[in-house]
């Protein structure tokens, strides 16, 4: 396993109601591991997985949203949401969690980037590795 | 060309199985490589030896049972997965005291974790996709 390919997981469903967005996340931090060029995409319903303040002790279903904020530990460092998706579903950048990373100058960034649907078919294009879930 | 499949949903509920039993087998008979086929989500339940469809109808697990046998498959079921929806091995289901005869992993399956996924991804010239 030399050489260093492009994965992009995609996620297009909702946090709850499916275990889609749990175990996608699963995925990616065991295959943060594997030191590959990872980023991140969320579009359709999977917009809803960043949204802050998730609360599920209604639903009684553990709340795995924290764990996207670490992400940057993972070296995860590329989230692309996209734009029409959001305003789709009435919401905007606001309502997203903060997803960090440190930049080589110890300083954190975002690691979100909104970009629109032309983009993201861009982005899409351009991996080696997608995997949607 | 080196492929590598990817199962995410379960038998009969949904069509994913099936459609990626059929690109494999095809894939095979023009000569492609299959490097691994990985089940994820609930296509873990395709490798449970405990279904029992009626006899007029496609056994979805046995297909793959077969297919693996005849063609050397690697068939890989995420350990994760397959815990949460009782998907066991010998070694499974004696460490969890599930008890001897516990084990219900179909023919030609084996469990393993998460990083076979990717490693695939890896080493295939493309990685397919079959899910809804």
């Amino acid at each position: 396993m030399s050489d260093t390919k492009r994965f992009l997981y995609v996620n297009r469903k909702a946090p709850h109601g499916t275990v889609y967005a749990l175990e996608s996340l699963e995925v990616v931090l065991i295959g943060a591991a594997f030191e590959q060029d990872v980023s991140l995409a969320f579009l359709d319903d999977g917009v809803f997985q960043l949204i802050k303040k998730q609360v599920t002790t209604g639903i009684g279903v553990k709340n795995f949203a924290p764990t996207y904020r670490a992400l940057g530990d993972y070296d995860v460092k590329k989230v692309f949401v996209e734009r029409e998706s959001l305003e789709e579903r009435g919401l905007s950048e606001d309502d997203l969690m903060a997803i960090t990373h440190e930049n080589d100058d110890e300083e954190d960034v975002s690691s979100v980037e909104i970009v629109d649907r032309a983009r993201m078919a861009e982005i899409m294009a351009a991996q080696d590795v997608i995997l949607s879930f | 060309m080196k492929l590598a499949v990817v199962v995410n949903e379960g038998p009969y509920t949904h069509q994913a199985s099936d459609t990626a039993y059929q690109f494999t087998k095809a894939a095979l008979e023009k000569g492609h490589e299959i490097y691994r086929v990985f089940f994820y989500h609930d296509g873990v339940n395709n490798a449970t030896r405990l279904t029992v469809p009626p006899q007029d109808e496609r056994n979805v697990q046995k297909n793959w049972s077969e297919l693996a046998e005849k063609h050397g498959l690697d068939m890989v079921v995420c350990i994760a997965a397959a815990q949460r929806r009782g998907i066991l091995d010998d070694n499974e289901a004696k460490r969890h005291g599930k008890g001897d005869g516990a084990a219900n992993i179909a023919p030609g399956f084996r469990i393993s974790g998460l990083g076979q996924l990717i490693e695939a991804g890896i080493q295939a010239d493309r990685l397919v996709v079959f899910g809804d």
